[in-house]
C-alpha cells in the first residue's frame, strides 16, 4: 500500500481528481462498514444463521459489548466438535462477501478428519462472539472469520481469529490471528493454509494466543 | 450527589460517557446537572477527590494554593466568566486542578473555548521555537505499513515541500522491535543532519523500547509515550510515573535545556482499559494532562477521532472534544496539539475535520498532524494532509516555527530532493 504522494497541488488545495479518488476511497469505506451482511451468500454451506444483542448497525457501532453476545443462543445445539468455522460480519460485510468463501473453500480440504460443528454465520457480531457459540456448541476451537476495521485503501480486509476452549471473557491475549485477508494483501488461499497450520498447532498444544509456540512465522502476516 | 457522578452526567453528550453507563440520561437531566455544577464551588475539587491513585496523588502535591488564591473564591459557572474576562498571562499564572479544567468546560460553548484558549500561549523549544503568537506547526507523520525506510523517506520530501515537520517529524513504528525502531531512528536523523532541519525527530515506539535504543547509542531527539487519566489505565498502557521519570532524566541528559517529551492523549482510552472509576472521560483525559505537565513537554496532543465510535460517535462530538481537550491542555499550561482525524467506522467525513481544523486554527492550536493525502497506510485513520495545513496557514495568517521557516525560504523543492538523493 503506498502513501498518498505527489498529489500536486491547486492554491493550498487538492487538485479535483485526486480530491474526488479520496472520496471514492472514503464512501466504498463507508458502504463496508455500513452494508449488512447478505447471509444467502454462504447458503452452500447450510450455515447455522445466529444474530449478535446489537439490534442494528447503529446500536452495533455504539455497543461493541453487545455486538459480543448472542440474542438467540437456542439456536446451538451442544455436540461433541474439534472446531467450530464463524462467519461475521465485523466491521466490513464487504470483506465477508468477498473473501470469507475462498478462504473457507481453501481450508475445509486442509481439515480432512477434523470433526467441524455447522459453519455460524453471525451477524452484528465482534470477535469475542465466537466465545459464545463455541461454549454452547461445545467445540474443542473456535475460528472466527471477520471484517476488520476499513482503511481507506483497503475496505475488504478480512481477520482470522482462533480461539482455544472458547468460551465466554476470554481475552484478546488468549488468540491467534491472521489479519489482512484480501486478493491485494494476504491471498486467500495463503491465509487458509496458515490458518490450519495455526489449527493444527494449537490442537497439539491445547492452546491460543501469546503462549502458542512454533508460530512465529505464521505470525509474520505483514499485519 | 458525588462529585464524579455530577461530573458525568453534566458532560455535554458523548458516546463513550454513556458506554460507560454513567451519562445523563434525558437532555434535561444533563442541563440540571450543568446547573448544579455551575454552581459547585471550586474549592469543592479539593476537598473531593475523584480516585485514590498515583496520577491523583500528582494533581494534589503539585497544586499550588498561592497561584489558587485568584479564583478561589469562586463557583465553575463564575470562573467561566472570570475566564472570558481573564488576560491570559492572568490565566496562565494560575494554578488550576485538572478536574476544575474539565468542570469549567463542560458549561462552556464552543465560541467560549475558543476565546479563552486562544487568550494563552506555551512556548516551548528544541531546535526551534513552538506556539508562538501567529505560528501553526505541523507534526510531519510518514507512516508505512512494513517501516520500510524508503517509504517513510519518500513522505518525508513530500511533507517537506510543503512545510510540514516543524513540530517534529515523527513516525509511528509498524513494530516495536527495538532493531526497526533503530533503523527508523537513524534515517530521521540522517535526513534532518543532511538538510540541516531545525526541527526534532521521533519514532514513537513504546516508551521502554526507545529507551532501550537509547542505551545502544540511536540518535533519539524526542522521547514518546502514550499516557491516560488514571494510573491504572496507564497501567495498561505499560507505564508509571517513575518510568516516565527515567525516560525524561535520560533524554534530558542528550538534550540540556530543551523540552523533551512527547505525549499523546485521547478521550476514552481510560474506559477501553476499563481504568475510569465511574470518571467522564472528559475528565479523564483532563487529568492526563497533570501526568504530561509534570514533565514540560515540548509537545502534547489529543489524538481526537482515532478511538472510534463507541466513545466518540460522529463528527459533532469528534469536533468538541478537541476544542475541549485543546482548551483544557491550554488552561493546564501544556503546548496543546490536536491530530485532527477519525476512523473509518465514525460517522465523520473530511467535512468535519475541516471544521474542526479551521476551529482550532481560529483557538491558536500549536500544532496538527501532516500526514501525505490525509491517509494514514499503516494506522488505517485518517487525519490532516500536507494541503490542510497550508490551507489552515494561508486563511488564518499562521506561519511555521521562526526557525524551521527561515530554513524552508532558504531551501528549494529540489535542494531538497536533490539531497536525499544520497
Amino acid at each position: 500500500m503506498l502513501a498518498r504522494i505527489s498529489l500536486g497541488r491547486v492554491g493550498h488545495s487538492l487538485p479535483t481528481k485526486e480530491l474526488l479518488a479520496f472520496q471514492l476511497a472514503h464512501a466504498k469505506a463507508r458502504d463496508a462498514v455500513l452494508n449488512d451482511l447478505n447471509c444467502t451468500f454462504f447458503a452452500r454451506y447450510e450455515p447455522l444463521i445466529v444474530h449478535s444483542s446489537a439490534l442494528n448497525r447503529t446500536v452495533y457501532l455504539r455497543r461493541p459489548d453487545l455486538g459480543r453476545r448472542l440474542s438467540n443462543p437456542h439456536l446451538l445445539k451442544r455436540g461433541d466438535y474439534d472446531a467450530v468455522l464463524i462467519l461475521a460480519d465485523g466491521l466490513s460485510a464487504t470483506a465477508v462477501h468477498r473473501n470469507a468463501a475462498p478462504v473457507l473453500d481453501a481450508l475445509l480440504p486442509l481439515l480432512e478428519g477434523w470433526k467441524l460443528a455447522p459453519i455460524v454465520v453471525a451477524q452484528q457480531a465482534r470477535v469475542a462472539i465466537a466465545d459464545e457459540i463455541g461454549e454452547l456448541l461445545g467445540a474443542k476451537m473456535s475460528v472466527i472469520l471477520i471484517g476488520e476495521r476499513p482503511g481507506l485503501s483497503s475496505p475488504d480486509s478480512l481477520g482470522a481469529y482462533l480461539t482455544w476452549a472458547p468460551r465466554v471473557d476470554r481475552t484478546d491475549a488468549e488468540r491467534n490471528c491472521v489479519s489482512n485477508i484480501r486478493e491485494e494483501g494476504l491471498k486467500p488461499g495463503l491465509a487458509a493454509q496458515r490458518i490450519a497450520m495455526l489449527m493444527r498447532a494449537a490442537r497439539g498444544q491445547k492452546l491460543t494466543g501469546v503462549r502458542l509456540s512454533g508460530t512465529s512465522m505464521l505470525a509474520d502476516d505483514g499485519s | 450527589m458525588e462529585l464524579k457522578t455530577l461530573l458525568a452526567k453534566a458532560t455535554p453528550l458523548r458516546s463513550g460517557d454513556q458506554l460507560a453507563g454513567i451519562a445523563a440520561e434525558s437532555a434535561e437531566e444533563r442541563v440540571a446537572a450543568q446547573m448544579l455544577l455551575a454552581d459547585t464551588p471550586l474549592t469543592r475539587f479539593k476537598n473531593e477527590l475523584l480516585v485514590n491513585d498515583e496520577v491523583t496523588r500528582l494533581i494534589v502535591d503539585t497544586h499550588n494554593a498561592e497561584a489558587f488564591r485568584p479564583i478561589a473564591h469562586l463557583s465553575v459557572g463564575e470562573f467561566r466568566e472570570w475566564l472570558l474576562q481573564a488576560n491570559g498571562d492572568a490565566i496562565a499564572s494560575l494554578s488550576i486542578m485538572p478536574e476544575m479544567a474539565a468542570a469549567v468546560s463542560k458549561i462552556m460553548r464552543v465560541q467560549d473555548l475558543i476565546t479563552v484558549a486562544a487568550k494563552i500561549r506555551v512556548v516551548t523549544k528544541f531546535r526551534d521555537t513552538l506556539g508562538l503568537p501567529g505560528r501553526l506547526s505541523t507534526r510531519l507523520q510518514p507512516n508505512d505499513p512494513t517501516d520500510d525506510p524508503r517509504g517513510v523517506a519518500a513522505s518525508i520530501v513530500d511533507g517537506l515541500m510543503y512545510a510540514s515537520g516543524d513540530a517534529v517529524i515523527g513516525v509511528n513504528p509498524a513494530s516495536d522491535d527495538v532493531r526497526s525502531v533503530e533503523t527508523l531512528l537513524h534515517l530521521l536523523d540522517k535526513i534532518r543532519e543532511t538538510l540541516e532541519i531545525p526541527t526534532q525527530t521521533c519514532v514513537l515506539a513504546h516508551v521502554t523500547t526507545q529507551m532501550e535504543a537509547m542505551r545502544r547509542g540511536a540518535p533519539v531527539d524526542l522521547v514518546f509515550q502514550s499516557i491516560a487519566g488514571t494510573e491504572a489505565a496507564n497501567k495498561a498502557f505499560g507505564i508509571d510515573l517513575k518510568m516516565l521519570d527515567e525516560a525524561w532524566q535520560a533524554a534530558r541528559d542528550r538534550h540540556p535545556g530543551a523540552n523533551v517529551m512527547y505525549f499523546e492523549t485521547g478521550q476514552g482510552s481510560a474506559l477501553s482499559a476499563n481504568a475510569h472509576h465511574g470518571i467522564d472521560q472528559q475528565t479523564c483525559e483532563a487529568r492526563a494532562y497533570a501526568v504530561a505537565k509534570r514533565y514540560s513537554p515540548l509537545l502534547v496532543n489529543t489524538v481526537v477521532g482515532f478511538i472510534g465510535p463507541e466513545y466518540l460517535y460522529d463528527g459533532k462530538q469528534i469536533t468538541r472534544a478537541g476544542l475541549e481537550d485543546h482548551f483544557c491542555g491550554k488552561l493546564l499550561g501544556l503546548p496543546m496539539g490536536c491530530d485532527v482525524c477519525y476512523t473509518n467506522h465514525a460517522e465523520a467525513d473530511q467535512d468535519d475535520m475541516d471544521v474542526l481544523l479551521t476551529l482550532l486554527g481560529a483557538a491558536g492550536c500549536n500544532y496538527i498532524m501532516g500526514v501525505p493525502g490525509a491517509d494514514d497506510i499503516m494506522l488505517h485513520y485518517q487525519s490532516t494532509s500536507f494541503h490542510d495545513a497550508l490551507y489552515a496557514r494561508d486563511l488564518l495568517k499562521l506561519r511555521p516555527a521562526p526557525e524551521f521557516e527561515a530554513w524552508f525560504e532558504r531551501m528549494s523543492s529540489a535542494a531538497i530532493q536533490k539531497a536525499l538523493e544520497c
